[in-house]
């Protein structure tokens, strides 16, 4: 999934170590922690408030930290924020670009700002317009831009020169299914290019298609950190889920099921699901699928799935952990104790 | 555009800096962004002077011819550098809604993030601002000239009252990016737009301060809008409407003060609040 970060003495793109930001009795940020390395893409996943976008607004110099410390590219940010500002490209929360310019005139502002001369800032303007898919709007006003248009050129104009570090903050919060696409192919795009990202989101899907690590925030700090696959697995393994036909069978079927694998199956009445947790979920389908042949039982449905981001979300920054849990975690193992005593 | 999979190119060596951060350079580039907007959007600053020369009739013809001058002369004579000034002071306003505007859609945040010296978004606030009301400000003198009203000293006392004027603009905008980073709500905006009315003619722009009650006399002879434009007329060779007082024998000299005080208290204000940004 993620390319070999280049063979560069400090791999680390990204320390921070005990970051505190309080505002007003708050804390914002409580001892966050971070690593990200060179040349990978890493998320930064939390419910609204839980201080990512303080975070990443204290990593780019533009909030004040209150404790702890930095390094982009091995440059304290509270002691040199200058020449961290020369190492880092920042996509905010909101389309910071000028309204009234083109896209264009935008770009070619941000890149000699940048200290791009006036030449090489216009053909840097072209090119990224053109990698961006816009070169036919490049002569229109901003205003006039829809929402995944308007994200792709602030995107862009964060690229004007090439940075150590990307950040993005949100970057497709609110945009349709479209403008996320493109948004999620950018993205994947300059991750491939060798630029190290770190992006801030609350969709767990978008996390789960563009990060090599996750870290998953609450309350101002990490509170897990893995690739998506770590952090899924940190719930359990596979689940093989079953739909009986014959409702009045349910009971035999969770027995057989359980009896396959050698772990205590779970019943669903209402949706007639046998679900059963194993290590190896491949390995598990063929032992329950003979059984069940065996008994002839008729199967509706057979699925063998792993818990998905949002269970591990959910999981870790509920408030009460577990009852939160909408989907068949709690559900099956209060549902295994029903069985076991049944039995 | 690229087909299939268009590359980000970011790392082919064309997006390196060739200079180092330079404020003068910075500045020139952010003001440069103003002038794309008065080329793309003339509308504001075409309605801005429309306003002026309404003004300017309306009180030149309308009640112009109802008023009376102490120590005589023109009334559009004395009009005139009066609505000067208070061009100056309208200024404010756009000062501190661009600075508002900037911060609330992240393009100060997107400045801020970039490896530019932090003085360039003054700097560049302050050439834009100062460009666009000395357009005004020669646009009202052609139109003033058209009307009648005649500068009548030499060249240099009448470049010292065009550089009366700027000073008073120039101390304006910092109390304009103050304004703007404090207080970013469209309230505030709204509050400075109908307070500088008050202000503007609680003055000695449109009436001379001899004609008012004392203490109302008192306050508008205090008003710093007041000495630049008692000074621009004496300046320019019109009649002052002040025939007595300390603003009579002084008005060059409070002119050229108000500015410097508005500036020394304001200045470290806007920078303490564009600090405060970080926090």
């Amino acid at each position: 999934m993620h390319m070999n970060p280049p063979t560069i003495p400090d791999s680390t793109a990204l320390r921070a170590t005990g970051l505190r930001k309080r505002y007003g009795g708050e804390h914002a940020l409580d001892g966050f922690d971070l690593e990200v390395g060179r040349g990978h893409v890493h998320g930064l996943l939390g419910p609204n408030g839980a201080g990512k976008t303080t975070a990443v607004r204290c990593l780019t110099t533009l909030t004040d930290l209150d404790e702890g410390s930095a390094e982009i590219d091995g440059i304290d940010v509270r002691r040199h924020p200058s020449r961290v500002r020369e190492r880092i490209g920042l996509v905010g929360q909101f389309h910071a670009v000028d309204e009234a310019l083109t896209a264009h005139q935008n770009l070619v502002l941000f890149a000699r700002l940048s200290g791009v001369s006036k030449a090489r800032a216009k053909r840097r303007a072209d090119e990224l317009l053109d990698s961006f898919e816009l070169t036919d709007a490049a002569s229109r006003a901003v205003s006039g831009f829809s929402g995944g248009m308007r994200r792709r050129l602030d995107i862009a104009a964060s690229l004007v020169l090439t940075p150590a570090i990307l950040f993005l903050d949100e970057p497709t919060t609110g945009l349709d299914p479209r403008g996320r696409a493109t948004v999620w192919q950018a993205v994947r795009e300059i991750a491939a290019g060798g630029t190290t990202v770190l992006l801030t989101t609350q969709y767990l899907d978008e996390a789960d298609q563009l990060a090599d690590r996750v870290s998953v925030m609450d309350h101002g700090k990490v509170v897990a950190e893995g690739t998506p696959e770590e952090l899924k697995r940190r719930l359990g393994g596979d689940r093989v889920a079953v739909v009986i036909a014959e409702a009045a069978r349910l009971d035999e079927a969770a027995e057989l099921i359980g009896r396959s694998v050698g772990a205590p199956a779970a019943v669903d009445p209402d949706t007639r699901t046998v679900t059963v947790e194993v290590v190896d979920g491949q390995k598990a389908l063929a032992p329950v699928v003979r059984a069940l042949d065996a008994a002839a039982l008729t199967v509706d449905d057979l699925a063998l799935r792993r818990p998905t981001l949002d269970e591990v979300f959910l999981h870790l920054t509920g408030p009460g952990a577990t009852t939160t849990v909408p989907a068949a975690v709690p559900a099956a193992t209060a549902r295994t104790h029903d069985t076991e005593e049944a039995r | 555009m690229t087909a299939t999979t268009p590359s980000i190119a970011i790392g082919d060596g064309s997006a390196v800096r060739d200079r180092r951060s330079n404020a003068a350079r910075e500045g020139w580039l952010i003001a440069g962004r103003d002038m794309l907007h008065w080329i793309r959007e003339p509308w504001g600053i075409v309605f801005g002077l429309a306003f002026n020369i309404m003004l300017i009739l309306m009180f030149g013809f309308l009640f112009g011819g109802a008023i009376e001058l102490p120590g005589g002369g023109d009334y559009i004579a004395f009009l005139l550098p009066g609505m000067f000034a208070l061009t100056m002071l309208f200024g404010l306003e756009s000062t501190m809604t661009a600075m508002a505007e900037d911060a609330k859609r992240g393009i100060t945040d997107r400045f801020r993030s970039l490896p530019i010296t932090s003085a360039s978004v003054a700097l560049g606030r302050a050439i834009a601002d100062l460009t666009s009301s000395a357009l005004s400000l020669a646009v009202l003198m052609l139109g003033g000239l058209l009307i009648g009203w005649r500068p009548t000293t030499g060249p240099a006392e009448i470049a010292l009252g065009i550089v009366l004027l700027l000073w008073l603009r120039f101390a304006l905008l910092w109390l304009g990016i103050f304004l703007g980073l404090r207080f970013r709500s469209a309230g505030a905006t709204t509050a400075v737009q109908v307070l500088v009315w008050p202000i503007g003619f609680l003055s000695t722009v449109f009436v001379s301060a001899e004609t008012m009650p004392g203490w109302l006399g008192t306050i508008a002879e205090w008003n710093p809008v007041s000495a630049t434009a008692t000074a621009t007329r004496e300046l320019f060779g019109n009649p002052t409407g002040t025939t007595s007082g300390w603003l009579a024998e002084n008005a060059v000299l409070a002119a050229s003060v108000w500015p410097l005080v508005i500036t020394a208290v304001f200045l470290p204000l806007a920078a303490v609040a564009y600090r405060r940004l970080r926090r």
